[in-house]
């Protein structure tokens, strides 16, 4: 017997207005909108869907004692799918052992919001998972009171019993199963928490991933893997420009291929590309193969489009114009132009830093698989953001969302790429041409992964300040010169937007007293998305890049510069820096702690052993920064030889997060964005030639592999401070890795890389 | 029809011999625990054993396999190096997404077989081939340090 009755949900916190946050965001106007709300909502409560904290909702139990656990974020690669539920075991007092996780479908008026994006789901579902717990176990303990008939005051769930203290009486969760299902939902305000010191998995690194067993066996079921009766797969031949399309095409010799079925057009992009298919031709035969060969003997005709004259080279030239030349400002404070002047030309310094297009390249390239029958529909897909699926392919079909059901497998790695849905409608496009209730599976090769990708931006950044006669950073100019997010959904948008400039430009606290950030108007002519950590990748390698060469200049230890740049710590508003974005989050509760900052900045720094004498050729460099309302630092040990080859021995990684759930898993994402983030360091460049992306598959499109990976990388978590609320995780170690590892270059060698990637340094 | 000998079992591959072995195990076996990556032998997703050594089925045509015995990471629970690779995948908590990690147990399973004391070139050498996105490059080191450490003590029982 499950627990199955309905409940009045007045007595949890919803966010129902959320619903017109994203058409904002995904219209790209961020500023104006948030800045003019006068009732603004902030983190969760501005997301669609807001936060859901209904115990039956999220929890079952059987009258055998298991306990179900809904996971309604997607799992890919941070361990959500257990984090999430191990908080509610915890509050419910269940023991891990009697739990079952299993994967919510895309319904967030059901589970709140689903959107796994942007380092929130411990963020936003930290608070409502305790009360889910909570509610559970105050409903399993008021059940057992009943049937005693002691007051509940008398009784105690503790590791999936309820225990009349007295009496030492004891029912195990699953005989109070039914009778708790029966009892009210505790009002939010008569909900206990735990205390921290009765945490027995939050924390505690108790818990491994519920898949972890089923991943080394290789029966975990990703998206890739989804199988049906029936089921056949296709591949798309898209467009190799952004916004081009099909002329002509002659299909006679891929349907000669044996096993191919059929061809299928896709109709062309029109506008902003948003979450819009390419378009193209699909080819649908009896398995992937037999797919791939009839796409390759499709012949097309491309009528390319505007986008054919992109190319990377003179991109970057119009990058580099674009950052010389006074842009939009969008922070101003003092005057630097005056102090500008006065500084001496010798105490003057200015750099350009240029991060190029990387592609997410998750080792599971975009899949989905749809299945239409009559006016109802199922996919089952690997995807960050499931309801923008279902919404794409409710539309697509012109039904209503609810007769979509998006079913969520495990991601084979996501990195933003997957919170777009494009693949899942090419999937229902194709099954819409194939007869009733054909289930399509349409897979991207890691070709289309590569040349077809949302890209991270290309950017150029440009840093001026000047220094003092006394060492002191008298004025800092951040020009950033990089496509837009926004051209996603705006067509022509040109010139970062706040919450891209929020992301490590303007939002930077250091005692000076003449700062100025602009953001140039410079075009896309590809698909702009977000990528892990997002524009605080370039603007982070460039600010703090350009911090170890203005603590250089002033003849400074880069680590004390940096700790005097900081100063004491203090807790600043990031409105008054002119981030009135702060990740949605609200000041009061999120403020930039600058001690939060030096924290990390000297634990990495201890880590590593910053100071210590080292061989010759070898270099510390640290990097610092604030992304996702976590604090991050990291120190790289490199070893440069005589050829100019970097090899990194070792990566110091510090973050503070507020109050760490699972510890376990917090070191295993700092270890994985060292590592990515040495790769787009070392070997990620995606570049366009006529419109075309050059790269195609990993030969070209180089990621870290074993024998560059560093041998040593040592995590440091700081503060765990449970009064303070949760910052993120996934993004946050990525954004210092690069710029610590030039830092780390120039240490060793005397010699600057202001432009990714550093393949060899001459 | 091709036959062919996976994991102890004949089985019957129907269609061209000229497919690669990953998609006749994947779409035509329904055996998907071998892991499409990049389809040239780049990423090493797609590992599995013929006669016991490392290959990559994205790139093996069936034809080629034919009177080999080929493994998966479907039989490695019934293989005495395999139990332990799996075992320590777990103890170190390896996976992140996961999705990579068949084709690195397949290779590290490969690599002590041939090599039960890899030195760290040696491991450099034979995982290089296979890439994690995820970056658990350091867990998977360190767990083919300890399988090889546990495998060397059951071999002096």
């Amino acid at each position: 017997m499950t627990i199955t009755s309905g409940l009045s949900r007045r007595v949890f916190l919803q966010g129902s207005l959320a619903a017109l946050t994203l058409a904002v965001t995904a219209k790209g106007l961020v500023t104006a909108a948030w800045a003019d709300d006068a009732a603004q909502k902030y983190g969760a409560d501005s997301m669609p869907g807001g936060t859901v904290d209904d115990p039956l909702v999220f929890v079952s139990i059987a009258e055998d004692g298991t306990v179900t656990i809904v996971a309604h974020r997607a799992e890919m690669g941070t361990g959500v799918r257990t984090s999430l539920p191990m908080v509610v075991a915890d509050e419910m007092e269940a023991r891990w052992e009697q739990v079952k996780v299993v994967q919510a479908e895309a319904d967030e008026t059901r589970y709140g919001n689903q959107n796994v994006d942007g380092s929130r789901s411990v963020r936003h579902f930290l608070m409502p998972m305790r009360r889910v717990g909570a509610a559970a176990r105050q409903m399993l303990e008021a059940a057992a009171a009943a049937r005693w008939s002691v007051p509940v005051s008398e009784v105690k769930a503790v590791q999936h019993e309820v225990v009349h203290e007295r009496t030492g009486r004891r029912f195990g969760y699953g005989e109070l199963a039914v009778d708790a299902a029966k009892q009210p939902v505790p009002m939010v305000d008569a909900l206990k928490l735990k205390a921290r010191e009765d945490f027995r998995y939050i924390g505690k690194d108790r818990v491994r991933m519920v898949d972890l067993e089923a991943i080394g066996k290789g029966q975990a079921i990703y998206g890739m893997d989804k199988r049906l009766p029936g089921m056949v797969y296709a591949v798309v031949a898209r467009p190799p420009v952004v916004g081009g399309k099909v002329r002509r095409f002659d299909a006679s010799k891929a349907l000669a291929v044996p096993g191919v079925i059929k061809v299928v057009e896709i109709p062309a992009m029109s506008g902003a590309p948003g979450f819009q298919p390419l378009g193209g031709i699909a080819v649908v035969a009896r398995n992937t193969w037999a797919a791939r060969q009839g796409r390759s003997a499709l012949q097309i005709e491309w009528d390319d489009g505007a986008n054919v004259s992109y190319d990377s080279s003179t991109y970057r030239q119009t990058l580099q114009a674009a950052a010389r030349k006074a842009g939009k400002v969008v922070r101003n404070q003092g005057d630097v132009a005056k102090a500008w002047s006065k500084a001496p030309e010798a105490e003057r310094l200015v750099a350009e830093y240029h991060v190029p297009h990387l592609a997410h390249a998750s080792m599971e390239p975009p899949v989905a698989t749809v299945q239409i029958k009559g006016d109802k529909v199922e996919a089952w897909t690997s995807i960050q953001n499931p309801i923008a699926a279902r919404d794409a392919v409710a539309a697509r079909l012109q039904l209503k969302p609810e007769n979509v059901k998006v079913n969520v497998l495990l991601l084979g790695g996501g990195f933003g790429r997957k919170s777009k849905p494009d693949f899942v409608d090419e999937a229902a496009i194709v099954a819409r041409a194939m007869p009733e209730a054909t289930p399509v599976k349409l897979v991207w090769t890691r070709e289309d992964d590569i040349q077809h990708d949302y890209l991270h931006t290309v950017s150029v950044e440009r840093l001026e300040a000047a220094i003092d006669s006394r060492g002191q950073v008298s004025s800092w100019l951040h020009r950033s010169a990089a496509p837009t997010i926004a051209s996603l959904f705006t067509e022509g948008a040109m010139g970062e937007q706040l919450f891209e400039s929020a992301m490590s430009a303007i939002n930077m606290p250091y005692l000076i007293p003449n700062v100025r950030v602009e953001t140039a108007e410079v075009p896309a002519h590809a698909r702009i998305g977000w990528f892990r950590s997002v524009a605080n990748i370039p603007h982070a390698f460039a600010a703090q890049c350009f911090i170890a060469e203005l603590a250089h200049r002033a003849g400074k230890d880069h680590r004390q510069f940096a700790l005097d740049l900081i100063g004491p710590a203090c807790q600043i508003d990031p409105g008054a820096m002119g981030d009135t974005w702060n990740y949605t989050e609200s000041p009061e509760r999120y403020p930039y702690d600058t001690g939060r900052l030096r924290g990390v900045i000297n634990a990495a720094c201890e880590g590593a052993g910053w100071g210590r004498t080292l061989p010759e050729g070898h270099g510390l460099g640290l990097a610092f920064c604030y992304s996702f309302l976590s604090y991050t630092a990291a120190v790289v040990e490199v070893a440069v030889d005589d050829q100019g080859a970097v090899r990194v021995l070792s990566v110091d990684m510090a973050i503070d997060c507020g109050p760490q759930i699972n510890p376990e898993r917090i070191r295993a994402q700092l270890e994985g964005g060292a590592i990515m983030g040495l790769s787009l360091a070392m070997s990620s460049e995606i570049t366009f030639t006529n419109g075309r992306v050059v790269q195609s598959n990993f030969h070209d499109y180089e990621v870290l592999r074993h024998n560059a990976s560093p041998r040593t990388i040592r995590t440091h978590l700081v503060n765990d401070d449970h009064n303070l609320p949760p910052g993120g995780v996934g993004e946050p170690p990525v954004p210092p890795v690069a710029p610590a590892l030039c830092n780390a270059i120039f240490a060793a060698t005397g010699k600057r890389v202001r432009s990714l990637p550093v393949r060899t340094v001459v | 029809m091709t036959q062919l000998q996976i994991n102890g079992q004949t089985k019957d591959v129907e269609g061209s011999d000229d497919i690669p072995l990953l998609w006749a195990l994947r779409d035509e076996l329904g055996m998907t625990g071998t892991k499409f990556g990049c389809g040239m032998a780049m990423c090493g997703a797609c590992t599995v054993h013929m006669d016991g050594s490392a290959i990559r089925s994205c790139v093996t045509p069936i034809s080629a396999v034919v009177g080999r015995a080929i493994s998966t990471i479907e039989g490695m629970e019934t293989d005495r190096v395999g139990q332990v690779v799996q075992q320590v995948w777990i103890e170190n908590n390896v996976a992140q997404c996961g999705y990579c990690q068949a084709g690195q147990i397949m290779t590290a399973v490969s690599l002590l077989k041939t090599t039960p004391k890899p030195s760290e070139e040696q491991i450099d050498q034979a995982m290089s081939g296979n890439i994690c996105r995820c970056g658990t490059y350091p867990r998977i080191r360190a767990a083919i340090q300890q399988a090889a450490g546990q495998l060397a003590q059951g071999a002096q029982l």
